[in-house]
C-alpha cells in the first residue's frame, strides 16, 4: 500500500504499482532487527524503523514529498523516455524491461525532477527512483540530470540531486557510461557559474552514479547506514582476496574517511537542508518563507505539469 | 612467433572457440607444440614443418583481425604485446619529464603523467600503464588507477590549464582499482572531481583509447574535445565477462555480451562516440607495435595542430555541445504523444 503522498503527482493512468519492499498486510517485518513494526507506525515514522533506526529505501515521489514544501513542487522534462539505442537484448528485450519497471514504479525513468522550495527557498530538485531498473543512469537520466543543472544555471536557483543508483544502466552500453560525462559538463558550467549543488546520498548509490554527479556535490549529505561506493562487495572481495569488515562503504564508513560532510537521519533531512540552501544564497519564496515542517502524511497534490500519456 | 596472441585461439575462461578460422588456429598451434615436442625429445629436425605451421597460424590472425567480432576485438584489445604507454610516449615527444604523485596520498604506478614536446610544442601527456610482465603488471595493478592515479592525473591537467599547453590521454585499463584502500580514499569521488575538472579544462584536450577503454576507469581520462580509437580497442560501460554474468546471470555468455554492448571502434564511431579510428596494422597493433605507434602519433599530432588556434571560451561551448547531445531519448509531449527523438 502506497502511502497518500503518491496522489501528490498527477500519475499516468496505469495499473497501480506493485511495491516490491512493502508487501500487502498491517505489519511489516525490518530487514535489519526482524521486530514486526506496524505499518502505519513506520509511515508516520517517514519509514525508519522505530526499534533500530534502519532506514527504508524511499521512492523518488516520497523522497521529494519528504523534503520539499507542500503545493511547492512543479515537475519538468517527465515526458522524456527511453529509446533501445543499441536493440539490446539479454535474457529479455531492454524495451520490455523498461515496460517492467514503469509498470512496477508508476514512473517513466529512473529520476524524477523538477522545481520546488525547501521551507521557503528555491531550489532545482531531483530524486532518483531506485526501483526503476535499480535506478540506473541511461539517456534519460543524464539528460534529465543534465537539464536539471541547466535550469539551475539559468534561474541562479541552488541544485539538490537525492542519487540512489546501482550505476550506468548496461542496456545503452557506452552511451550510459558518456551520461557520466554529459553531466559533468552541465555540473561544470553550474559550478563556474557560482550556483550551489548539494548532492544527498540515499541507499545505494553506487558505481557511475558516484563516480559523477552524486560526488561533484558543493556539499555532500547521505542517509545513515546508506550504502555507498565505487565497486561492488563481492568484485573488490573477489579482487584482493579478503573478507570485507562489517561497515565497509556505507554512510558512517564515508564520513569516518573524509568523503561525505554528513550524515543526516532521514527526520533531520528537510531541515538540513533548508539551512544549506539559505547559506548557499538560494532565493526565497515569500509566500513560503514561513513555511513549517509538514508531516509528508498530510500532503496534497502541488501543481505538477500536466503528465503525457504515453 | 613470440608476440602472437595466446589466447586468441585459445579458450579463454575455457570457452571453446566457435569461429571455424579461432577452430583453425587452435589446430593450427597444438600441432606446433606438438611437432615442438617431438623436437626435443625425438632430438628430429622439424624446423621447417614448424616454420611452414607458424606461418600459416600468422595468416589465420590477420585472417581473423581482419573481420574480427565484437568478443575478438575485447581479446584484441587485451593482448599484452600491444604496445605500452611509454612506447606511445616516446613516439609522440621528442623529451618527456615525467611527473609522480598525487600531493597527498602517494604516487600511482598505474598511471604515467607528465610533459613532454610534441613537434616542437609542449603538451601534458597522461595514460594508463600496464606492464610489460607479469612482475610490472603487478606493479602496476594491470593498468587499473588508485584514486590518488586520477589526482595526479588532474593535478597535471591543472598544470596544463595552467601553462595553456594541450593534454593527451592514453586510455588502456580493465576499469578503475575495485580495492578496500581505493573505496577508503574515496574512488567515486577522484574519479568524478576528474570528469568536473576535464569537463572545464580551459585548454584543448585529446584521448585516445589505445586499447581496453574500461568504463568510468577509462573515461576518468576520457573527457576530451577529440576521442580517437585504434581500430581494434574497445570502450564499455562493462566488462562483456561483468555484463553477461549480471544480465544473463552465465559468465560464459561474454561473446554475446560483447555483442549487445556495441563496444568496438566502428560501432562507436556509428553511436557518435568516436571522431576517428586509427587503423592497426595486419593481425593487430601488437603484431607490429612500432607501426601502430607511428600511426597513433601521426593522429595525434594532426588533431593537435588542428585544436591549436581555438579560443578557451569556443572549445569549452564546443566540449559542452558535444557531450549534451550523446545519448538517446524521446521527448512525448501533450501535442505529440509519439515523441521525438533526440
Amino acid at each position: 500500500m502506497a502511502p497518500p503522498v503518491l496522489d501528490w503527482f498527477g500519475r499516468p493512468k496505469r495499473a497501480a504499482p506493485e511495491r516490491r519492499e512493502m508487501p500487502a498486510g498491517l505489519w511489516m517485518k525490518c530487514p535489519r532487527c526482524a521486530s514486526l513494526v506496524y505499518r502505519k507506525e513506520l509511515e508516520r515514522n517517514l519509514r525508519v524503523c522505530p526499534r533500530c533506526g534502519y532506514h527504508h529505501r524511499l521512492s523518488a515521489v516520497d523522497r521529494l514529498a519528504l523534503v520539499l514544501d507542500r503545493h511547492s513542487f512543479e515537475q519538468t522534462d517527465q515526458g522524456l523516455v527511453p529509446e533501445d539505442p543499441l536493440g539490446f537484448v539479454d535474457e529479455k528485450p531492454y524495451p520490455e524491461r523498461i515496460a517492467e519497471a514503469v509498470r512496477r514504479t508508476g514512473q517513466p525513468e529512473a529520476i524524477l525532477t523538477g522545481t520546488g522550495t525547501v521551507e521557503g527557498s528555491r531550489a532545482v530538485v531531483g530524486a532518483m527512483e531506485f526501483g526503476f531498473l535499480g535506478g540506473s543512469m541511461g539517456s534519460v537520466v543524464g539528460e534529465k540530470v543534465a537539464r536539471s543543472a541547466e535550469r539551475a544555471y539559468e534561474r541562479r536557483w541552488p541544485l539538490v540531486l537525492f542519487a540512489a543508483s546501482g550505476g550506468a544502466r548496461m542496456q545503452e552500453g557506452t552511451l550510459s557510461l558518456l551520461q557520466l560525462a554529459k553531466t559533468s559538463v552541465a555540473l561544470g558550467r553550474l559550478a563556474d557559474a557560482g550556483v550551489a549543488f548539494i548532492s544527498v546520498l540515499c541507499d545505494p548509490t553506487t558505481g557511475g552514479v558516484a563516480a559523477s554527479f552524486a560526488f561533484q556535490g558543493d556539499a555532500i549529505l547521505a542517509e545513515p547506514g546508506a550504502l555507498v561506493g565505487f565497486a561492488g562487495r563481492r568484485v573488490i572481495e573477489q579482487t584482493i582476496r579478503q573478507k570485507l569488515p562489517d561497515g565497509f562503504q556505507t554512510a558512517e564508513f564515508l564520513l569516518e574517511h573524509g568523503l561525505v560532510d554528513a550524515i543526516v537521519p532521514r527526520g533531520e533531512l528537510r531541515a538540513a537542508l533548508a539551512r544549506l540552501l539559505r547559506l548557499a544564497n538560494a532565493p526565497s519564496d515569500p509566500a513560503r518563507a514561513g513555511a513549517a515542517a509538514q508531516g509528508w502524511e498530510v500532503g496534497e497534490l502541488p501543481a505538477a505539469d500536466e503528465q503525457p500519456t504515453a | 612467433m613470440s608476440n602472437r596472441p595466446p589466447d586468441l585461439a585459445g579458450a579463454p575462461g575455457g570457452i571453446a572457440p566457435d569461429d571455424p578460422l579461432e577452430r583453425d588456429l587452435s589446430d593450427v598451434e597444438r600441432e606446433i607444440l606438438e611437432l615442438r615436442r617431438i623436437t626435443t625429445a625425438e632430438r628430429m629436425a622439424l624446423g621447417e614443418q614448424i616454420a611452414a605451421l607458424e606461418a600459416r597460424a600468422e595468416a589465420l590472425c590477420e585472417e581473423i583481425a581482419r573481420h574480427p567480432s565484437a568478443w575478438q576485438r575485447v581479446q584484441l584489445a587485451r593482448q599484452p604485446g600491444r604496445p605500452k604507454v611509454d612506447e606511445y610516449i616516446a613516439g609522440l615527444t621528442s623529451e618527456f619529464v615525467e611527473l609522480h604523485g598525487d600531493r597527498a596520498f602517494g604516487d600511482d604506478p598505474a598511471i604515467v603523467a607528465g610533459l613532454g614536446m610534441i613537434d616542437g610544442q609542449p603538451a601534458a601527456l597522461i595514460g594508463h600503464a600496464k606492464g610489460r610482465d607479469t612482475r610490472e603488471n603487478i606493479a602496476r595493478r594491470f593498468g587499473m588507477p588508485n584514486p590518488e592515479g586520477y589526482r595526479k592525473a588532474l593535478r597535471v591537467m591543472k598544470l596544463a590549464e595552467k601553462l595553456r599547453i594541450p593534454v593527451v590521454t592514453l586510455i588502456d585499463t580493465p576499469g578503475a582499482f575495485p580495492g578496500r584502500e581505493a573505496e577508503e580514499r574515496g574512488q567515486s569521488e577522484a574519479i568524478a572531481t576528474s570528469l568536473l575538472g576535464m569537463a572545464r579544462l580551459r585548454t584543448p584536450i585529446v584521448a585516445v583509447i589505445t586499447g581496453e577503454g574500461g568504463s568510468g576507469g577509462a573515461l576518468a581520462i576520457g573527457v576530451s574535445d577529440t576521442l580517437l580509437m585504434l581500430e581494434h580497442a574497445v570502450y564499455s560501460v562493462i566488462s562483456p565477462e561483468g555484463c553477461a554474468a549480471i544480465l544473463w546471470r552465465d559468465p560464459q555468455r561474454t561473446r554475446d555480451a560483447a555483442a549487445a554492448l556495441r563496444l568496438t571502434a566502428p560501432d562507436l564511431a556509428e553511436l557518435g562516440v568516436v571522431d576517428e579510428i586509427i587503423p592497426e596494422p595486419p593481425g593487430g597493433a601488437h603484431r607490429h607495435p612500432d607501426d601502430a605507434v607511428a600511426s597513433v602519433a601521426a593522429a595525434v599530432r594532426r588533431r593537435l595542430a588542428a585544436e591549436r588556434d581555438r579560443s578557451e571560451e569556443s572549445l569549452l561551448t564546443a566540449r559542452y555541445e558535444k557531450y549534451r547531445r550523446i545519448g538517446r531519448v524521446r521527448e512525448i509531449t501533450a501535442a505529440d504523444p509519439g515523441g521525438q527523438t533526440e
